[in-house]
Formats: C-alpha cells, structure tokens, sequence
C-alpha cells in the first residue's frame, strides 16, 4: 500500500484529521493567549504592557471568529454542526466546545471590549455619518451614558468580566488539549499533561503574536515603539516558555524512561516520520531558539534596535515552533497504528476543502478580521482623543 | 426594583442575552427530534432504521426449505457445517424470487480459497497442493461439493 | 466557503424538509423482537479459522461496505518463536481474497477476524459530541448516519480500528452486528458465510445459548484488555502476541 510502513489496521491508511485540525488549536491558543496578555494589565494591574491592552482583546476576538471554521470545513455534514446545541452529549469533550466557545466570545470578549470602548462608541456614533453612524448607533445599545458614574461602573464590571476572563481563557484552550488528552486508545494523546501544555502554549503564541502586530502596527502608524512595553511582553514571554519547555521535557522524560507498549513505535517515529516537523521545527528552531534568544535579552544589557530584532525573530519562531506542536500532536498522533506495527503518511491536499490553500486563507482571515476591527474600534488612545470634535468631546465632559 | 441611573446600559445587555437564551430554548424544544433520549442520548427511531435494512443474504433455513435435496446429500459429508451461501454468495433475492438465477460458482477459484496448502492454515485441515493434486482438471471431476468424499461418488 | 447565498437558498427548503424525517423517525422495523431480551456478542475460534476472507466479502456484500474501508477483516499473524512482541502481521485488502499459500515452516501462523467488538463502555459512544453513536439496549454499537456530524472523533477514540468514515456518505460508519439481520432471527452475513464456524454470533442473555457451554471449557480473551472496553467479541486460544 503506498505510504505504508510495517502493517496498519486497513481503516488506519487514510488520516481522517487534517491540516485543518491542526490550525484550530492553534487558532484558539492564539485567542487564548492574546486574552492572557491583555488580562496582565487589567487584572495584575502591569502598566507596562498597557499599549497593547486594546489590540490584545481585538486580537483576540478576531481569531476567535475564525476559530470555528476550520472545524465546520473539516466536518462531513457542516449542516449538522447546530446538533451540537441541541443536543450535546455530556460525556463527549468535543460537545463542550459549542458552549465554551459562546460563552468565551460572548460572556468575557464582546463584553469586556464592550465595556471598554462604550465611551469611545457612543462618541464615534456622535461625530460619523451614514452607515458608520448607524453601526455605532447600534453598539450603544440606544444608551448614550456615558457619565463619570457610569463609566466608573463599566471599569469594575470590566474587571470582573476580565477576571472570569482568565478561568475562561484557561478552559477554552484547556479542553482543547483534553479532546486530545482524554483519548485512550491512543498513546500519543493520551497523557494529564496535555491540557496544560496546550494552555502555556498558548500563552506563548499569543504573546508573541499580539507582541508582533503591536510592533508592525506601530511601525506602520509611524510611531515610536513603547520599549518598556515590549520589554515587559518579551520577559513574560520568556518565563512563560520556560514553564511550557519544561512541561514538554517532563512529558518526554516521562515517556521515555516509562517506555511502555507504544514507546518503541512513537520514538520510531519521531526519529523518521517526525524528524523535520519535531526535532527540527519544533524543538530546535521553534523552542531552543528563541528561549536562548529570550534569555540573552534578560542577561545583557543590548541596545533598543538589537532587543527588537531579537523580539520579532523569537516572537515569528515561537510562532512556527507552536505551530509545529500543533501539527506533531494532531497529525503525528495518526501517523502510527494502533497496533504499534506500522506507520502511515500524511498527503495534505492542495485545493481540496481541507487542503493548503484553504489553511492559508484561514490564516490569512482572522489578519483581514482584525483590520476591520481596528479601523471600526481604533485602539490606539491618543488618535481617538485627537478625532474627537470638540462638541463631543465637551459633552463627554 | 429600581435600576440605578448608571447601570442601565449593563441591564440592556443582560436583556439582549436573556431575549437570545430565551429564543434558544424555544426553537431548541421545536427542532429536537422527538424520539431523541426514548432510550439514551440518541435518536431512538434510528434503530429501527438500521434494523429495516435490506437483507443479501438469505440464511441457509431459507434455501433449505425448497432445497431439501441438497440439504440432505450435505449433511452426511464434510460440508455438513458449511452454509449454502458460503459458497454460492448472497441469495436473498433467489428467495425472494426463484426465477432469479443463483448463478453458479466457480469450483476453480472457490475450493483453493480455502484448501490451498498454505502453513499458515490450521494442521488438521484438509489442504492440497491444487496444481499437483488434480494435473489442471476442476476439482469437481472427483469431488461432489455438497458431499466432497470420493467415496461419496464424486463424479456423476 | 463553497456554499454562496444562492446555493444557500435553495438548500435550506431542502435541508428543512431533510430534518423532518430526522424529527419524526420511522415505525418499529421488527414488531416481534423485544430488545430488552438479548444482550449480542460473537464468538471467534481462532484455530478454526482459515483465512479464506468468506467473511470479509460476506460482510461488503451485505453491508455496502467501500472499497478499501471494512467492518470486518482478517490478519495474518506470524510469530517467530518466542518473539511475541514483534509478530509479522499482514491484512492484504483486508484479506478479502484470502492469502497467498505459503511454505514457511518457521514459527507458527494464525488468522485472527476482526470487527467492532460492540463493547458495553465504548470510547468511541462516550466521546460523540451529539448522540449520534449509541449502544443499543440489547448491546450493538450503532451510527445514525442521518444525524452524525462526519467529525470523527468516534474514530480516533476506537482503540481497534474499526471505525471509518464513509467516503460518499461523509459520516461514520463501522459494524452492526447485522442489527438489521440479528432482529429478524437470522446470523450475522459474517457468520452465515464462514464455512468452518470460527464466527459464532452470541446472546449473552439467552440461557441455551451454545456459548456459554463453550465458554466453561476454554480460555478466551477479549482484544487490549488493558482499554478496559467491555469488548464483547471473545477470542478462543488468542496468542499474546495479537494486539
């Protein structure tokens, strides 16, 4: 059989979780942790890192819209998918997800980005016209407070709702490691760990992807890049991929001095199958990398340009390598058969509903989201302020 | 209750969540379908579905009632234990409908399938080498396969 | 994606009148056969069995089973000597033609079927995300195929591989125990057509059942024990090396 090695159970030949698959934890990490970046100034209260509070929670929403999609193309009957609502099967993990996700995007993100630009909202759909102005019309909910004690309310519900935020954002990407986790029959997933690496890393990738549009949006905006802003992001970023490569090691170590029934066919087939997408992409250039990167800017005393280019470097690598996770997980745990005899190869499709060129543009979707969302809700403090007309501004006050 | 002046605008958002749960569980309790959790968190109807599927294969008490002949040469042979469709394949639709030809097997391909000398067969079962046992010629020159002993007159 | 508005509205009448069949379901099939009364396993006889793939055609004859995917298929298993981790397995197309004769003296070889073992706590029901996938009361793990999702995840849970899904159909599919032939009192397809009875269909809760008379004088095993399934196809004489 071609792209057979050694025996598979016959139905084991084709993969039935493809490229898709693998861009939906990626996608949902990146929500989760551009969510966690944006609570570190809201909830512990870290200055610094203010200047992307607001892009962080658009980042966020703009992934967070495009999380489900990958999941409908990749389902047989996309039609059904609604069945999940009506009747959702509590001992199934993947029947959670209609509900984490809704409750995710309703309950904490529109909420809390509500809150927070409902000043900025009821001026906009005061100095717009047409159809702007309808939309903003809309999104005041018909309530134009926005009064010192009103705005003062907002600020403690917003931090309530950031601080169910955090739980939230935890189990939205924690379940996602648990669909994997929880399955038994197969020892690549099967492990308590799963969830938790799942959630640091994601916390990881949406740092530096949060980290890295704040710099080209800066830098596209012609303005100064805040330093200590993304000096703050990149120790955070640092420690907190030091917990997530510690976590990994654990579970490798922990696989391999176990060395139970399936070892001798998973290190097979890290060793050949996943030599490029593991040990290289992953390990080498996605995690070692950057941390090392990471580490010298905590150690030495470099020059502003340097520390940037050192941000944006291990920030993109970060980014392939937790891809790279994404992928050894979800592919890699079909590679093998469950007969631990032989392996199989994974062809991804071209222009197929599940092939290339849809994960590209599913990539490419959640960018485009967000900078729609950006020009509706600009995040940027000191523009808003300068575009206010004066009457506006005056009644605000 | 009074709504403090302030926090209004919260109590419309709640309102508009309250009004969209509330239009959930009502078009949720239309679109379920009814014979859902009749005997678990499944669609009770579809057993039935499944069990309605059309059946291929007849079962040999169906092919025994008309051929009672063959049923009786087969159970005094080696075959006895070997259903009618075995060899002959799904025949439902022969049942069904006697002048449906059963078509007739083909012995040159069907007896190796199972008695081709091969190590990985069980020891106590019968198997030959086809080509050197019979020099070519089809295995029912000797053998009757509703009672396959030669002594049972093969040939007729 | 591939679905424009146009599309959109004329597939929604259709869809509408789709999900009304699934709303309202069809009357009972078998009025004469009360679920309640049998509890389904099978029995295999591995030395019984001579790789001659009877079972495998038997199954796609009657079931409608694609090419290249099976609810039933045979191994062949080739242990050499006492080298029981490293068995030489093959299932050429799923043994549906049977195996080529071979002369090896080396070892000792077997034939283990397979299918669905319809095990009473089934991974693959427990992480369905919308009951599509269900043990029956009277213990046969079914798909409804009209309202699976085609996500697969039931797949990835069967720690057998008996699960695929239909490559036109777009949804689950696997073995159902002939559920639309056991109900009318008639073998499984697999059983009728196995010409030296190594497949024997059971029920466990009827009290003349043969198997229970077989299993008080053999040694039986069901497959990955260590799953904790409640897989009830039981194997007799299976070698340790079968996984």
């Amino acid at each position: 059989m071609p792209g057979v090695e050694g025996f598979m159970y016959p139905n084991e030949v084709s993969l039935y979780w493809s490229v898709l698959i693998v861009l939906y934890p990626f996608i949902t990490g990146l929500v989760a942790g551009a969510f966690i970046l944006a609570s570190l100034e809201r909830v512990f209260r870290v200055e610094a890192v203010k200047p992307t509070y607001r892009l962080a929670l658009l980042t966020a929403l703009a992934f967070l819209i495009v999380a489900p999609l990958p999941l409908q193309l990749h389902l047989g009957h996309p039609e059904r998918s609604f069945e999940m609502y009506l009747t959702p099967h509590r001992s199934s993990a993947m029947a959670m997800f209609g509900f984490v996700y809704l409750w995710y995007l309703m309950a904490v993100l529109v909420v809390e980005i509500w809150l927070d630009y409902r000043a900025d909202i009821v001026r906009l759909s005061q100095s717009t016209t047409g159809w702007k102005r309808l939309l903003y019309r809309i999104m005041t909910l018909g309530s134009d407070n926005i009064s010192q004690g009103a705005l003062r309310i907002d600020e403690r519900v917003g931090w309530l709702v950031t601080l169910i935020g955090i739980p939230s954002a935890f189990l939205l990407h924690g379940y996602v490691g648990f669909i994997f986790g929880s399955i038994k029959a197969n020892p690549w997933w099967s492990s308590p760990l799963m969830p938790v690496v799942f959630i640091f890393s994601a916390m990881v990738s949406g740092i530096a992807a949060v980290m890295l549009l704040y710099m080209a949006a800066t830098r596209l905006r012609r303005q100064p890049i805040d330093m200590r802003c993304v000096d703050t992001i990149a120790m955070y970023m640092f420690y907190i991929f030091i917990v997530d490569f510690s976590l990994e090691m654990l579970d490798l170590i922990h696989r391999i001095y176990e060395a139970d029934e399936s070892f001798r066919s998973l290190d097979f087939m890290v060793h050949t199958r996943l030599r490029f997408s593991q040990i290289v992409l992953q390990l080498i250039v996605g995690t070692l990398t950057p941390i090392l990167l990471l580490a010298l800017t905590q150690v030495t005393k470099l020059s502003a340009i340097v520390r940037k280019r050192i941000y944006v470097i291990s920030a993109s690598l970060a980014l392939i390598g937790i891809f790279a996770m994404r992928w050894n997980v979800v592919i890699g745990g079909q590679l093998f058969s469950k007969s631990f005899l032989g392996y199989t190869t994974y062809k991804m499709a071209l222009a197929t509903r599940e092939g290339l060129l849809v994960s590209i543009a599913l990539t490419i979707l959640p960018l485009l989201i967000l900078a729609v969302l950006v020009k509706l809700l600009p995040p940027w403090t000191e523009q808003t302020h300068a575009s206010i007309p004066a009457a506006a501004a005056a009644q605000a006050h | 209750m009074r709504i403090p002046k302030d926090a209004r605008h919260l109590f419309r958002l709640a309102g508009l969540f309250a009004v969209g749960t509330l239009s959930f569980l009502v078009i949720r309790s239309f679109i379920v379908p009814r014979s859902f959790g009749q005997y678990g968190h499944y669609r009770g109807a579809s057993i039935a579905e499944i069990a309605a599927h059309p059946v291929h294969f007849a079962g040999h008490q169906t092919c025994e009632t008309c051929h009672a002949d063959v049923a009786q040469t087969k159970s005094s042979g080696k075959h006895a234990q070997v259903n009618c469709e075995a060899c002959h394949g799904p025949q439902a639709k022969h049942a069904d409908d006697p002048s449906i030809d059963p078509g007739k097997p083909d012995t040159a391909v069907l007896c190796v399938r199972c008695h081709a000398a091969s190590a990985a067969r069980p020891k106590g079962f019968p198997q030959v080498d086809a080509d050197a046992h019979s020099n070519g010629l089809p295995c029912q020159t000797c053998h009757q396969p509703h009672n396959p002993a030669i002594a049972a007159g093969g040939s007729k | 994606m591939n679905i424009t508005r146009r599309r959109l509205l004329v597939l929604l009448p259709a869809a509408a009148v789709a999900w009304e069949s699934i709303l309202a379901g069809t009357p009972e099939a078998s009025p004469n056969y009360a679920m309640t009364e049998h509890w389904w396993s099978m029995l295999i006889d591995i030395p019984k069995c001579i790789g001659c793939g009877n079972c495998v055609r038997a199954c796609q004859a009657e079931n409608d089973v694609p090419d290249g995917f099976f609810r039933t298929w045979v191994e062949r298993y080739h242990v050499d000597d006492w080298n029981l981790a490293n068995p030489h397995v093959i299932s050429p197309d799923g043994g549906k033609e049977g195996f080529s004769s071979t002369q090896d003296d080396s070892g000792k070889y077997f034939f283990v079927p397979k299918l669905c073992n319809h095990c009473a706590d089934s991974p693959c029901t427990q992480v369905c995300p919308v009951g599509a996938t269900f043990i029956t009361p009277d213990g046969v793990v079914l798909v409804d195929q009209k309202y699976c999702l085609g996500c697969a995840y039931c797949v990835q849970a069967c720690p057998y591989g008996c699960r695929y899904i239909h490559p036109t159909k777009k949804v689950a599919d696997k073995c159902t125990l002939c559920y639309h032939r056991i109900t009318k009192g008639l073998t499984t397809a697999c059983c009728e057509a196995c010409p030296t009875g190594a497949r024997q269909l059971a029920d466990l809760k009827n009290p003349n059942d043969p198997i229970h008379a077989f299993l008080k004088t053999h040694s039986v095993q069901v497959l990955k024990p260590q799953m904790a399934t409640g897989a009830k196809v039981f194997y007799n004489a299976l070698d340790g090396s079968v996984r």
